[in-house]
């Protein structure tokens, strides 16, 4: 071929502005990305379950010293918390000192313990406290993954029908105290 | 005590990235040619540092097999109910864990280069250095201060709280390393090319150094992309084989650049043209590995890889990406206008396709970084848009089309300049074949045009592939050559993978009880009996089915629905049967209510996916193509070195009878050596 197309690598000796843009590109992302991360976050993921009915179920005891729990239980009218954990979960007890002030500033709390043998159980409430009125044990997960729970702790505000208001994934740290209170309220 | 000295390790390797960088920069400022007392210290520093990082992901590593439950992230990520082998995996299946492997990696790399590379100019070499000091001391510093992988707890915990289940797998102990090793191979690439750019040594010679890196780069994403897309395939259950899941995709866009900078490199190396292109796609291809990692660990992105999300973390990945891709960027605009033309070419010839094609992969990575990027943009204004295969198929394919054609022909061009007219039969060849191909499909059925498109092209350019082979005597074909054929051959069966799937893919949901009989295409699939069954740290439901083709011999699957306790989470253990020209995939899910018979019902999805396998194949045979470049490259180099030592040897023996002679004709002749 005689008449040779010159290729982009020949303009580009003739002006070599192109040479900034990707620096340019850089920086609006860089102001993208450091304008999002100042932004809070909203993590809360709206669980699909909120507004459903809790399924019918019925499981026995986990404790000796409390009742076991069924669907019965949420549908006498009062708005419940409904906390499921386990004695082998480390975030379980650091939310421990937080269900019991819970408790004390008036809710009642039923307890579903995921996956747990009796014994450690009854060690686990020994070393940190019990603020259940009752606790049913979850073998295997099934009540759990029902409810739209994936992992432990878990706790939810279930309004006094069994219908389920509010999800709380995670423990709950002191910040959620006030949070869960009013979910509690607004419940009623 | 082990914790304590990989964290002592890590603070002394530290210590050494900061003397490798101010020695490799202060060498810089001796005269050119001039040997600088400061040049002295990089390269040992490089090699120690190496060893330290090393030793401290051994310590986490020893950590995570004794389940060191006083080593927080140990309590916070193992279990130690978990097999040995998952308990070794999970040293890198969270965030400071994978970090410091991150860290070794580059450090390990840095201290091979500055041990075995010794065809540079010093100059360049010290400038390397410094910068790869640079780079490292940057992750140390967010290691060490956001990320510390040996933080003790203050009173050890009773047990761990375990691993995200989905991540025990065979897959995590594959998938994670060979990316990272993938994506700091392009660290020495982008120091090379920030070495060569600051000392102006953008030259054949330097492209030669830095080809291997890139080759290997290139080889450990090619492989680790494909395990990763294999793993997700049979570990979610859901079927698919590719997600545009923003993680995904941040593997994908260094993959792509670094698929450029290949092409790019060898040219420069071969035809000493495209200097600028090859500095900036080293640039950008290093650019994307932290670009991936800050998106996928500062929480910017929401992804399904659920990784620990921390803003403070993001804030200094952000700090580290400005320094780094922000620094490189201003010194590749400062210093491009210096970098002197290369060899002019003409766009009919294989520079020019090379240069097209170039083009096309930096097309299809934009609309990948948009894509991924899209939806924080968005969310900057409060709308929250979710971008998925809706635009990232079609937008990507218009460019990948066009790249699949001229890839077919440039390797028929010669170098420099070629005529069109000199290639035409076998033009005319590869187009009757496309059309062919369409025509064949389009005639047995009615298929989205994309999958149509995609096999044309794959039969296209599986023959293309070949053709450079054609009239050549085979043992005499170089290696290289031999990678580049089997790499491009094994584009073009993906290729053809991906096609299959998306075209002929049949797929069954259905409630079944025992005895229950689906069918789906020739394959008859009969659930047996659903039992409960348990693992080590999991309970589940496994359903037996009796798969047949044909009527032929019952093969039985077991797809399992697991729930593991620690931590509490479902999984669904998809079963496979492969064949030579597919895989019947089955899931069994939850309980489906009872049937009229009154026996209980089971959800059961089976897939038949014709030719998926050759997707994998397809990525194996291109990461194979890659090492077999390497072995020729360094066939070569070993060669060439040899040559000249022999010549040298010659030389001297020369020199060597020469002083002999004179000597003879002396006064006393002296004993020869």
């Amino acid at each position: 071929m005689s008449a040779a197309t010159d290729t982009s690598e020949a303009k580009a000796g003739l002006n070599k502005a192109w040479v900034w843009i990707p620096l340019l590109l850089f920086i609006g992302f860089a102001t993208l990305a450091a304008f999002m991360l100042t932004q809070p976050k909203n993590e809360f993921v709206t669980s699909k379950m909120v507004g459903k009915p809790l399924p019918e179920f019925d499981l026995r005891p986990a404790a000796q010293d409390r009742p076991g729990v069924s669907i019965a239980n949420f549908r006498d009218g009062k708005p419940k918390l409904l906390n499921v954990w386990a004695s082998w979960c480390l975030p379980c007890i650091a939310e421990a000192p937080q269900l019991e002030e819970l408790r004390d500033s008036g809710a009642e709390i039923i307890g579903i313990a995921i996956r747990d043998r009796p014994a450690d159980v009854a060690g686990f409430l020994a070393r940190h406290g019990n603020p259940y009125t009752r606790i049913g044990a979850d073998d295997l997960s099934e009540v759990q993954l029902e409810i739209g729970s994936s992992g432990v702790p878990e706790t939810f505000v279930i309004d006094g029908q069994g219908v389920i208001r509010h999800q709380h994934i995670g423990d709950i740290r002191a910040e959620h105290v006030p949070m869960l209170l009013e979910k509690l309220q607004e419940a009623k | 005590m082990f914790a304590e000295i990989g964290h002592a390790a890590l603070w002394l390797a530290a210590a050494l990235a900061i003397l490798q960088m101010v020695s490799g920069a202060l060498a810089l400022r001796a005269a050119e040619g001039e040997a600088s007392p400061y040049a002295l210290y990089a390269r040992p520093a490089a090699v120690v540092q190496a060893f330290l990082a090393a030793i401290a992901f051994l310590t986490l590593l020893h950590a995570f097999a004794v389940t060191d439950l006083s080593v927080k992230l140990v309590a916070t990520n193992s279990h130690s109910m978990k097999p040995l082998l998952y308990k070794l995996t999970g040293t890198w299946g969270n965030h400071e864990g994978s970090m410091l492997l991150w860290v070794s990696v580059l450090a390990l790399s840095g201290g091979l280069l500055a041990f075995a590379e010794r065809r540079l100019p010093e100059r360049t070499m010290s400038a390397t250095l410094s910068v790869q000091g640079f780079v490292a001391l940057g992750f140390y510093v967010f290691l060490l201060f956001s990320s510390n992988p040996f933080e003790r707890l203050p009173v050890p915990a009773v047990e761990g709280i375990g691993l995200n289940p989905l991540l025990q797998d065979i897959g995590l102990a594959i998938h994670p390393p060979t990316l990272y090793i993938g994506y700091v191979g392009l660290s020495v690439a982008f120091s090379l090319a920030m070495g060569a750019l600051i000392t102006r040594q953008v030259n054949p010679n330097f492209a030669k150094v830095m080809r291997p890196w890139v080759l290997g780069a290139w080889v450990f994403l090619t492989f680790g992309i494909t395990a990763g897309s294999y793993w997700a395939y049979y570990e979610l259950g859901w079927g698919g084989w590719w997600f545009w899941d923003p993680v995904e995709n941040a593997s994908l866009m260094p993959w792509l650049a670094a698929t450029a900078l290949l092409h790019s490199v060898s040219v420069l190396a071969a035809r000493d043209a495209l200097r600028t292109w090859t500095i900036m796609l080293g640039v950008v291809a290093f650019s994307m590995s932290m670009l991936g990692t800050f998106l996928v660990r500062s929480g910017v992105i929401t992804s399904v890889h659920a990784f620990a999300v921390d803003p403070e973390r993001g804030t200094l990945l952000l700090v580290l990406l400005g320094l780094y891709v922000g620094g490189s960027l201003t010194i590749f605009a400062l210093r491009a206008g210096s970098v002197a033309e290369g060899k002019r070419f003409t766009a009919t010839s294989r520079e020019g396709a090379l240069v097209f094609n170039n083009v096309m992969l930096s097309a299809i990575l934009a609309i990948v970084l948009l894509g991924t990027l899209y939806p924080v943009l968005t969310e900057a204004f409060d709308v929250r848009v979710s971008v998925g295969p809706p635009y990232f198929n079609p937008a990507g394919a218009i460019f990948a089309i066009t790249m699949f054609i001229v890839m077919a022909i440039g390797p028929l061009l010669r170098w420099k300049d070629d005529s069109p007219a000199r290639i035409q039969p076998q033009i005319a060849v590869l187009g009757a074949v496309t059309l062919l191909v369409i025509a064949l499909v389009v005639f047995l059925g009615d298929y989205p045009v994309l999958p149509v498109l995609g096999l044309a092209l794959a039969a296209t350019l599986g023959l293309a592939a070949l053709m450079p082979l054609k009239g050549r005597k085979l043992t005499r074909v170089p290696t290289a050559t031999w990678g580049m054929v089997a790499a491009h051959f094994g584009v073009a069966v993906a290729l053809f993978g991906m096609a299959c799937e998306g075209a002929f893919t049949q797929e069954r949901l259905a409630a079944v009880g025992p005895g229950g009989v689906e069918q789906i295409g020739d394959w008859k699939v009969q659930l047996e009996s659903v039992d409960p069954v348990s693992g080590p740290n999991w309970t589940a439901i496994e359903a037996r089915l009796a798969v047949s083709r044909d009527g032929g011999e019952p093969v039985t699957l077991n797809p399992q629905a697991r729930n593991f306790w620690a931590p509490a989470q479902a999984t669904s253990e998809s079963a496979l049967l492969t064949t030579w020209d597919g895989q019947l995939y089955a899931v069994i899910g939850d309980a489906a209510g009872i049937g009229p018979d009154g026996q209980q019902r089971w959800q059961l999805r089976v897939w038949w996916k014709p030719f998926v396998t050759f997707i994998w194949y397809g990525g194996l045979l291109i990461a194979f193509g890659g090492v077999l470049s390497i072995i020729g490259r360094l066939q070569v180099d070993l060669r060439t070195r040899k040559a000249s030592r022999r010549r040298e040897e010659q030389r001297e023996d020369q020199a060597a009878i020469a002083r002999d002679e004179q000597a003879a004709g002396g006064a006393t002749p002296e004993p020869a050596e």
